[in-house]
């Protein structure tokens, strides 16, 4: 007869929580920041077709980083909970909060109580009208929630990424200036920026009334990445 | 996967893919369920012979550069005008619209069931249906009101759209089974419809501007507002005007009320013919 050993609670969640922040730390990072023009997401990301970031609701994305098969069914589930709360009620009560509270409690709950975690981080952010206005939601694996303003950093190399945005960024930036910036931070400190063919781009754009989501790419993006003349 | 919380997941079998209806159907608790399906009474309650029920006239006309759908703006309930400024063309999406006849309480929850599905679709497959999906869409939901339409309760819907990789404009026309049927050039529907497309039949033409055509649907709606007790005209006391819609390469773009006021104005300041009768 197999004893069953006895498992301190401290340790198993800090298993898990190792578990979960090596599966994240193998993906590369994703930046996403508050610009004049709306909410720029920037992703290191050479896939045309698999994407890191998409389209939630008219004012709301959803970007992921980890494992591609577990953010693709939260995303999912995000687009049916906005879809399904903007039909019986009204599109403009569709909001990121709820939405965020909604991912940390299935995050939360899977941590805790299956046998695996989710390597997973992901973020809701829905653009205002004016950049104050604007929510970036991180949620983490353990589905802990963090209200970011400004930018915020997604992914394997953190902390270093996070260090470097916070030096360069300021509120007023455009958004070539945003996906430069992006494409810079995402780079290993001594190379040369991202290019076009590495990165992911999309943009919540302020200025559209209602899907303010669109991804940017082939010549837009090169036109972005190229430095000013 | 989370049995249970906040957010809608499905086990294997039961995951609803990329359709908003079944999404719909399988998450009823506090929500408004879908369309309701009630059985079929042994013969209809209404009349189904002789005029049709849909008092209306909405059109479709095909043009060099896409398709135009156009609506009057009113509604009846008897012999009583329930609604001088309700609107019967709508957007499905960026390339394509709805232009409705029938009961309206039905018809503008199909419509708005049919955006949502759309926009579902396109967010969860990651690239917009053909528009041929989108009409055959369209179809399964009107067919899915067949009970209550053997009620009385009758949606019949007309779909133009503009098909990106065919570049044309399309138009597509359905009965109250669902059936879809695509049109060469034009269409009509609704009570004034007969008026309209006599009108558009004699005047269409292969190289029809974009201008041509929004022409053509104002004069023909008139000639079905003549005609037809259920179609309004332009009405030129209160500055209310019929709804066109533009479906081109550029997208869905409802001509705004003061170009059709213009428009209305020179048609009837004229005394085209037919206005004169």
């Amino acid at each position: 007869m197999t004893m069953p050993f006895y498992v301190p609670p401290e340790q198993m969640m800090k298993d898990r929580a190792d578990y979960a922040r090596k599966g994240i730390a193998r993906g590369r990072s994703l930046v996403a920041m508050t610009a004049t023009e709306g909410i720029v997401i920037v992703a290191a990301n050479p896939s045309r077709t698999l994407h890191k970031t998409s389209e939630i609701y008219d004012r709301i994305a959803f970007a992921g980083v980890g494992k591609y098969n577990e953010f693709e069914m939260l995303r999912i589930a995000g687009v049916r909970q906005a879809d399904l709360k903007g039909y019986a009620f009204a599109r403009e009560d569709v909001n990121a909060r709820a939405l965020a509270n909604a991912y940390a409690q299935t995050l939360g709950q899977v941590f805790t109580h299956e046998l695996k975690p989710y390597e997973v981080e992901i973020l809701v952010a829905q653009v205002g009208a004016q950049p104050a206005d604007d929510e970036m939601f991180q949620i983490l694996y353990d589905g802990v929630v963090n209200d970011k303003e400004g930018f915020t950093v997604l992914g394997g190399q953190a902390e270093t990424v996070d260090e470097a945005l916070a030096q360069r960024y300021r509120p007023e930036l455009s958004l070539a200036d945003a996906v430069q910036l992006g494409a810079s931070v995402l780079a290993t400190p001594d190379d040369a920026p991202l290019t076009a063919d590495q990165l992911e781009v999309a943009l919540l754009d302020r200025r559209r009334t209602r899907r303010c989501f669109r991804r940017v790419q082939g010549r837009e993006l090169d036109a972005l990445l190229a430095p000013a003349a | 996967m989370p049995a249970e919380g906040p957010l809608p997941f499905f086990a294997a079998g039961a995951d609803p893919g990329s359709s908003f209806a079944d999404l719909l159907r399988r998450t009823t608790t506090d929500r408004p369920a879908a369309p309701a399906t009630p059985s079929p009474p042994a013969r209809p309650a209404l009349p189904l012979d002789g005029a049709p029920p849909h008092a209306t006239t909405v059109l479709a006309i095909r043009h060099q550069g896409g398709v135009i759908l156009a609506g009057d703006r009113r509604a009846t309930s008897g012999f009583t005008i329930a609604s001088r400024r309700i609107e019967k063309v709508f957007p499905a999406d960026d390339r394509s619209g709805v232009a409705i006849a029938g009961v309206a309480g039905p018809a503008v929850e199909l419509v708005r069931l049919f955006q949502t599905q759309l926009e579902h679709y396109e967010k969860i497959e990651g690239e917009p249906l053909s528009l041929e999906g989108k009409a055959n869409q369209l179809g399964q939901l009107v067919r899915s009101n067949l009970g209550a339409a053997l009620q009385g309760f009758v949606v019949v819907p007309l779909f133009a759209g503009y098909d990106e990789r065919r570049d044309r404009g399309r138009v597509f026309s359905f009965d109250v089974t669902g059936g879809k049927y695509e049109e060469t050039d034009f269409q009509t529907n609704g009570s004034g419809g007969v008026h309209a497309r006599n009108w558009i039949k004699a005047q269409w033409r292969e190289d029809l501007t974009r201008d041509d055509a929004v022409d053509l649907a104002l004069r023909a709606l008139f000639a079905a507002a003549d005609e037809d007790v259920a179609t309004g005209g332009p009405d030129l006391v209160r500055r209310i005007f019929p709804n066109v819609a533009v479906i081109d390469a550029d997208g869905f773009t409802l001509v705004d009320d003061d170009d059709i006021a213009r428009r209305a104005d020179t048609l009837i300041g004229g005394r085209e013919e037919g206005a004169g009768l």
